[in-house]
């Protein structure tokens, strides 16, 4: 098993005809031949787009459209930040169960939104400013590089993008694999937090363990692991690594990401180490040995 | 982006709340004409700079005098005095750090007679992704030190953002600062128009502190620090006016023009990175070597090798430097282009000091050729621990 998405999941691509989209729709297509099944496009409904396997995907005018000819559950959303947020409330109303905002720079206020209509539907949205999601040798949604990945027991949940690849390229290396890997993205407003996730990867039976990686600013981490410590009472646990990146941050800046900003005191790396660690989660001070702890944890 | 005081006031004014009247100068000449334009008996006369803590700061040039950086006047006299002292010179706060701001612009204000001195901030509350209220009994100080000492004195109260500020939100609202009569009358109207103001003009942070109420038992927004959402500044070209580039680094403004997101910091190491998780994580490794990074940088996923090459300018550019890590996770970016422009930065930069090289992901073994093959004084390093380690040695010695 996997976590939301697997080789029977059909996706659309809200923005295919741009570059970043049409790019990203090729790598997730010559991903074990990732169900990408169609775009969306106000004005060229009824087009064909073409895949560089020679393959011809239809091109919607509207995600409901898209969704019926389809079937699809999954939309994948790469609209510049402008129009992401209108994206993502199209997909929301035409009922999509997994939307994944890939887009970067999306305004918090639009998010606000966004936010609002979400936890009044049954949509799950993932992002934005995230790369997305992948189960090894099933599906790829979104931007992460398919050739680090190799098929194993490891779920990995992080706020950051390229942290991710670092997370999955070590636990490959170590021969461990993962069985889903979930960016959720680094911006203050987001659809999908670390519980969400951790809850998916404690009840699925092939994650035997859980690599996660948070960064200052917030308080996601600091929730996530109250929620461990109560799960673990419920019997519910497994062996988990963690990292967090910024302890050298300087405080007040914004480090690039809008999320990772340390402001009154809270949303350091040392209160979210020490909240992580009391939940039983070993936290590597090295972003380079995420891999080999896990190893060590698992060894026992 | 952040804002002067009187440009976040003139902003509030023009959405109806109760600021004083004031003017800000730029020069000593015009700080005469400023003060005779305001009736007194009380003038305030405020430096204007990207930082708080003003009040209690000290100007570094013994001629500003040993007072801080907002001064009360009792006359247009004093009120030229004091911008004379001021402009031009060097504010330090606890914000600016050790080097201090230099204050260009000051702004002279209509004194007001102080009741009492509230709190009042708006922000998205990250937790519930709802736009909220952050209020205080205690106003006039600095509110980490409120959270740190008595954090019961402050109240959160979050806004549905269908409904936007309902009675019943200004309602709790009051009673959270402990408003009665004209001063309740007055909030009913304040805080709608501070929630509109920051929700239409897509702020980060709205802040009034202090939030007074006067002797004559009306509100007035007596400071006021407003930062804008930068991902949202295409909608508001009024705003993007406000910016001063003279609040910013130099370096950093060159970042933003090439898209790359750089900060500035104290140590030696300079780091090119694509990520900014991975960013920070280099940084943080730099540091578990024993060594200090000398910047945030972070070249983002689509890195051509002309912005690769504009980063390492702008990392050179900073006289600290003495050594630079490259840490590029490629995942889709291709190793072999990457390589090629830190290449062609090399060359063109005539790099003088020691250069680690990480690349991982698509094409990378070409990209290490590529490397290793130019006869350049350039160190590959196999993974992120690896090049840690060979940037910090190299500069040790």
């Amino acid at each position: 098993m996997s976590i939301l998405i697997d080789k029977n999941t059909k996706v659309l691509t809200q923005g295919m005809t741009g570059k970043t989209g049409s790019f990203h729709t090729n790598q997730a297509l010559n991903y074990f031949g990732t169900q990408m099944v169609g775009g969306i496009h106000p004005k060229k409904g009824g087009e064909k787009w073409q895949a560089e396997n020679g393959a011809e995907l239809p091109i919607f005018a509207s995600v409901e459209d898209g969704k019926k000819a389809t079937g699809a559950t999954a939309s994948v959303v790469y609209v510049p930040p402008a129009g992401a947020a209108a994206a993502i409330e199209e997909a929301i109303d035409a009922g999509i169960e997994l939307i994944v905002c890939i887009t970067e720079g999306v305004p918090v206020m639009d998010m606000v939104r966004v936010k609002d209509k979400l936890v009044k539907s049954s949509s799950r949205l993932i992002g934005p400013n995230c790369p997305g999601l992948l189960t090894p040798e099933e599906c790829k949604i979104g931007i992460m590089p398919g050739s680090i990945f190799s098929k194993g027991s490891v779920g990995v949940v992080s706020r950051s993008g390229t942290l991710t690849y670092e997370a999955v390229f070590q636990t490959s290396q170590v021969g461990l694999g993962q069985t889903t890997a979930v960016g959720i993205g680094g911006d203050p407003v987001n659809g999908t937090n670390f519980i969400d996730v951790l809850d998916m990867f404690l009840s699925d039976d092939e994650t035997q363990s859980i690599i996660m990686i948070g960064e200052i600013g917030g308080s996601a981490e600091e929730e996530a692991a109250e929620f461990l410590i109560q799960e673990a009472k419920k019997g519910r646990k497994k062996p988990m690594v963690g990292f967090i990146a910024g302890r050298t941050a300087p405080p007040g800046r914004t480090m690039g990401h809008a999320g990772a900003i340390v402001s009154g005191g809270k949303g350091g790396a040392e209160d979210k180490i020490a909240a992580m660690e009391e939940a039983g989660i070993v936290v590597s001070p090295s972003p380079a040995r995420l891999g080999v702890t896990l190893q060590d944890v698992l060894k026992g | 982006m952040n804002i002067h005081e009187h440009q976040a006031k003139a902003v509030l004014k023009s959405f109806g709340a109760p600021v004083a009247d004031g003017y800000a100068v730029f020069s000593v000449e015009e700080a005469a004409e400023a003060a005779a334009k305001l009736p007194g008996p009380l003038w305030v006369v405020k430096s204007q700079i990207h930082a708080g803590g003003r009040g209690k700061g000290k100007f570094k040039e013994a001629e500003a005098g040993e007072k801080g950086g907002v001064r009360l006047a009792f006359s247009p006299d004093e009120v030229y005095e004091h911008v004379k002292a001021m402009l031009g010179n060097t504010l330090v706060t606890h914000q600016t750090g050790p080097e201090g701001k230099q204050v260009n612009r000051i702004y002279i204000e209509d004194g007001a007679d102080i009741k009492s001195e509230l709190y009042c901030s708006l922000l998205v509350n990250r937790e519930t992704g709802k736009p909220a209220f952050v209020v205080s009994t205690e106003g006039g100080m600095d509110i980490e030190e409120v959270a740190a000492e008595t954090p019961e004195k402050i109240l959160t109260i979050n806004i549905e953002p269908t409904t936007g500020v309902t009675d019943a939100d200004c309602e709790a609202l009051c009673n959270a600062l402990n408003l009665e009569g004209t001063s309740k009358e007055d909030g009913y109207k304040l805080f709608p128009i501070l929630y509109k103001a920051f929700t239409e003009k897509d702020m980060a942070m709205l802040e009034v502190n202090p939030l007074i109420v006067m002797e004559d038992e009306h509100l007035r927004v007596l400071d006021a620090k407003v930062s804008f959402d930068g991902n949202a500044l295409f909608r508001h070209p009024d705003i993007q006016e406000l910016r001063d580039k003279t609040e910013e680094d130099e370096k950093e403004i060159e970042a933003h023009e090439w898209d790359l997101a750089y900060i500035s910091l104290d140590g030696t190491i300079g780091c090119m990175v694509n990520g900014a998780g991975l960013a920070m994580a280099t940084m943080d490794i730099i540091k578990l070597y024993g060594a200090e990074p000398a910047n945030f940088c972070d070249v983002g996923g689509g890195a051509s090798a002309e912005k690769v090459a504009a980063a390492f300018k702008i990392i050179m550019k900073d006289p600290n430097v003495e050594g630079i890590l490259v840490n590029i996770f490629g995942g889709i970016m291709k190793c072999d282009v990457i390589a090629e422009g830190v290449l062609q930065a090399v060359k063109e930069t005539n790099l003088s000091v020691p250069l680690v090289v990480r690349l991982e992901g698509t094409n990378v073994e070409r990209g290490k050729e590529i490397i290793a093959n130019s006869g350049l004084n350039v160190i590959p390093a196999d993974d992120l621990d690896d090049a840690a380690k060979k940037i910090t040695d190299a500069v040790k010695k």
